[in-house]
């Protein structure tokens, strides 16, 4: 007992009858059906070319639009064909011209024949299956579908939402129930002549001539009318990607697909002159071997769909642009953005690359020029210290920085004397993770010993600044990690809102650091702080800093240029 | 814009006037053949190696227009069994930087191929280059009705001064510029015509560091099956229908994308710059050529600590400059 192959072609002639010769070599028989849109030059062509062949045919000819009817039309016609006239077959198979057999043709004619009764057809109910031209799961069936898709898309899909809109719902005949698979199948004689020889076939054919794809659903439905056993699956190897368009085999795949163990794959791109000559050679460099496992070009096949569907987080480049409306572009992953903490501790910067396997830089966004960690005047990537080049682009700047250095923590120092446009990007993303030190800023002033007249207007400037900021920071909707604290509330516990900051960087509890970073002496500071206030000037982000000495709360400061914002104290 | 596009076509068939036929070789076009489209002054130094790495991708036909060269380019071109050449001694600014050219001859050659427009310093790569030829791609983008396949001009240098590695003809330049900036890339979206700018670089870093809006366009869309009433809007950059330049996902995803080498600075660069500079005939008056002098001429380097060192094109893809997409 053999089984026998249905071929069918409509492209890359000299393909399909290198095919033909190699089934026909392994013994089996073949069924030809040419596409009716073949020009008869190249009909004619091909024909002579198999014509030496004494188990092969050709079956009369009928167009086959994808997605159409015709495709189980020139299905049920070679299938006739085989069953009349090589009553040796036990199973056929139904293949296509760029169908390549991977394992010598003798290994599969054993494989079927040490399971005689049983039907190799992929075929599960819509509401089990996923299938990828989406939309159209249990419509392809309900709904009615006399357009070819790919020549009439608009007709189509305005006779779809026209549909929908009437409510049309076709009743499915004969208490089938739909079924769907891979229109690549093996169905035994006993079943395939039960399909075409059925009572009904007349009301069957009639319903499936205007259902959507039927080639994926008829033999698939009806194979559940007539099988002894269905094994729920194809033997051909064949993946498709989201947009229903299959995956296509080359030559750098051959290893891929002689460790598949499948015994046919598809699609195989015309011209992969070595998988063709490598599968199509004489089988005695093959060892014998076990079940199909396509478990690895899976993996390789859906890699690439996950890269083209959701992409690599974080990116921006000449083929992945989120437009931040149906998807928002964020960093690649988490980043630490510190405010007031280098003005509070000496040292802060290199004591936090010693306590951390982190990236630690400067002010990224100063004004003058982008400050990268040991003052270095490139950064990965190529990025410059240029501020023009940064300002440029702000948001691309910090993208390309934390993408560059993917795998390494960064962090950056941030105040209100930096450029602030990047200011509302940090707020969105969840992968900043913020800390601010409020009103820190005012500690530089203070030990520069300078004349408060002299930085009035500065600390006017920074407060406005940094009450934007920590606006924005608090607003609703806002997705990054913000903790924020007043100047006064920090220096009561310092280590401890350090070891917390750490812990999240770390990604869980930290012991304690083992050195303690030096905060600045901050003897007088409050008695700056009550100059300030005496001149007007009411530092509200500092919060209330404890105050040691004698002087009260003076008269006549109403003239505040800053009215304490609710942010104040919150 | 479709008065913008029918104004490009017919400009383009003006300027056709300007051309004239060296060596017609276009009836040996094939059906199918995938056409390289060109415009070029004195490259002849490039050309073998350029020929050579095209046909050894797949292309079957060059479409080559030089202008006005006078260093035995055109006479080594006209020789090729797979070039037609024709030359022009009009001005390449008042052709749009050749785009003119370039429209008319596509127009009149490309309609139904795949044609790649590349100047003879780009070199195009693309996903799994390295084991499938350019129909493997276009038999792809084909499948998926792709018209049009970007590939970002990638700026690649030497080590040290351009001058110190002297370029021989029919040397791969890759070998001595072989460094690339891997990730210092500012994108925006042009809202008119849909397409994303591309700048920045080691030429953003080193010569437009002041000035990063007057760096180049490094965005390109230079594979497009061509088809009746196309044009190239500026260089490569851009086409009309405005379809063709949306080769990326505004949702997340990647689509498939290369990268053009540019090995513009070989040792050759020096000379060109100071010609370039006296003609005026090259973009916003060669703003880069003049950057290029203010910045020292021969003794500019464009290498830095975080250079990257080219290998193939897994490393662009790792790397984020290009993306296989969902070809796998």
């Amino acid at each position: 007992m053999s089984f026998g192959v249905i071929l069918l072609v409509h492209a890359d002639f000299d393909r399909a009858a290198q095919l033909v010769r190699h089934w026909a070599r392994g013994g089996c028989p073949v069924v030809i059906h040419v596409d009716r849109r073949v020009k008869p030059a190249r009909f004619d062509a091909f024909a002579k070319a198999v014509a030496d062949l004494p188990d092969v045919l050709l079956s009369s000819r009928t167009a086959c639009e994808w997605g159409t009817w015709g495709l189980v039309a020139a299905t049920q016609r070679a299938a006739e064909l085989m069953l009349l006239r090589f009553p040796g077959v036990g199973h056929v198979y139904l293949a296509s011209g760029s169908c390549l057999p991977l394992r010598p043709v003798r290994e599969l004619v054993d494989y079927l024949a040490a399971r005689p009764d049983t039907d190799f057809i992929e075929s599960a109910t819509t509401s089990d299956v996923a299938w990828p031209v989406g939309g159209l799961d249990t419509e392809r069936f309900t709904l009615r579908f006399p357009f070819p898709w790919k020549r009439y898309r608009r007709l189509f899909n305005g006779y779809v939402r026209w549909q929908r809109r009437l409510g049309v719902s076709r009743r499915v005949p004969g208490g089938l129930v739909p079924h769907m698979g891979s229109q690549w199948w093996c169905l035994t004689r006993a079943t395939l002549s039960g399909i075409l020889t059925d009572p009904a076939r007349a009301r069957y054919d009639r319903y499936f001539r205007r259902v959507w794809i039927p080639d994926e659903s008829y033999f698939q439905t009806l194979a559940r009318q007539h099988a002894r056993v269905i094994e729920s699956r194809s033997l051909t190897l064949s993946k498709f990607d989201f947009q229903g368009k299959p995956h296509v085999f080359y030559d750098d795949h051959l290893q891929l697909l002689r460790r598949s163990d499948c015994f046919v794959a598809r699609k195989i791109w015309p011209r992969a002159d070595k998988l063709y000559a490598a599968f199509l050679k004489d089988p005695d460099s093959f060892a014998p071997r076990a079940e199909p496992s396509p478990g690895r070009i899976d993996r390789v096949f859906s890699k690439a769909v996950d890269r083209r569907i959701r992409g690599r987080r974080g990116l921006l480049m000449q083929s992945r642009f989120p437009d931040g409306r149906r998807s928002d572009p964020m960093t690649a992953q988490p980043f630490s953005v510190f405010q007031g903490f280098a003005e509070l501790f000496d040292g802060f910067e290199p004591w936090l690359a010693r306590t951390t396997d982190a990236r630690v830089h400067g002010h990224l966004f100063a004004r003058d020029r982008v400050q990268f960690n040991d003052d270095q005047g490139t950064m990965a990537g190529g990025l410059s210290d240029g501020a023009a080049l940064r300002d440029y682009d702000p948001e691309g700047f910090l993208m390309s920085l934390i993408w560059n250095t993917r795998g390494e923590h960064q962090c950056f120092q941030f105040s209100p004397d930096d450029a602030q446009a990047i200011a509302p990007r940090l707020a969105r993303d969840p992968n900043a993770q913020i800390s601010v030190i409020s009103g820190a800023w005012t500690v530089p002033l203070f030990l520069s010993r300078a004349q408060i007249p002299v930085i009035r207007k500065k600390v006017a400037h920074l407060q406005r600044v940094e009450t934007a900021y920590l606006g924005l920071l608090r607003a609703p909707g806002v997705k990054a990690r913000a903790r924020i604290w007043t100047l006064a509330e920090f220096v009561e516990a310092p280590m401890e809102h350090l070891h917390t900051i750490l812990s999240e960087m770390g990604g869980g509890r930290v012991p304690p650091p083992m050195e303690v970073p030096r905060m600045v002496d901050l003897t007088g500071f409050d008695r700056f702080l009550q100059d300030l206030k005496n001149q007007g000037l009411h530092p509200h982000v500092v919060g209330d800093f404890p105050t040691t000495g004698s002087s009260g709360w003076p008269s006549g400061d109403t003239s505040a240029e800053e009215s304490p914002g609710s942010v104040a104290h919150s | 814009m479709r008065i913008a596009r029918k104004h490009l076509r017919i400009r383009c068939t003006r300027k056709s006037f300007e051309l004239r036929r060296v060596v017609d070789r276009t009836a040996r076009i094939g059906r199918g053949d995938i056409l390289l489209v060109s415009t070029m002054r004195n490259e002849n130094i490039r050309l073998p190696y350029f020929l050579q790495y095209y046909r050894d991708m797949g292309v079957s036909h060059f479409l080559i227009v030089d202008n006005d060269s006078d260093d035995g380019g055109p006479e080594y071109l006209a020789e090729q069994p797979d070039v037609s050449l024709w030359r022009t001694g009009a001005s390449y600014r008042k052709s749009r930087f050749g785009v003119d050219w370039q429209n008319y001859l596509l127009g009149r050659y490309g309609r139904g191929h795949w044609c790649l427009t590349v100047d003879p310093d780009e070199f195009f790569v693309y996903p799994f280059c390295d084991t499938r030829p350019l129909r493997a791609l276009t038999d792809w983008l084909d499948s998926g009705q792709t018209r049009s396949f970007s590939a970002m001009l990638l700026d690649m240098y030497p080590k040290g001064r351009l001058a110190d590695h002297p370029y021989q003809s029919g040397q791969d330049p890759i070998e001595t510029a072989c460094w690339f900036d891997s990730g210092n890339y500012s994108v925006a979206r042009d809202p008119r015509f849909r397409n994303l700018w591309i700048q920045g670089g080691p030429r953003g870093r080193v010569f437009f560091r002041d000035t990063p809006e007057q760096a180049p366009a490094l965005n390109k869309i230079p594979l497009v099956k061509w088809s009746r009433g196309y044009a190239y809007v500026q260089s490569t950059h851009m086409l009309l229908p405005r379809v063709l330049n949306k080769v990326y996902d505004p949702s997340g995803g990647e689509k498939t994308s290369g990268v053009l080498l540019h090995t513009k600075f070989l040792d050759t660069f020096g000379a060109k710059a100071a010609e370039e500079i006296s003609r005026q005939q090259h973009y916003a008056a060669g703003a880069e050529y003049q950057a290029y002098a203010a910045g020292g001429g021969d003794a500019v380097e464009l290498w830095c600590p975080w250079s990257e060192r080219y290998l193939n094109w897994r490393q662009l893809e790792v790397l984020g400059l290009m993306s296989q997409g969902n070809w796998a």
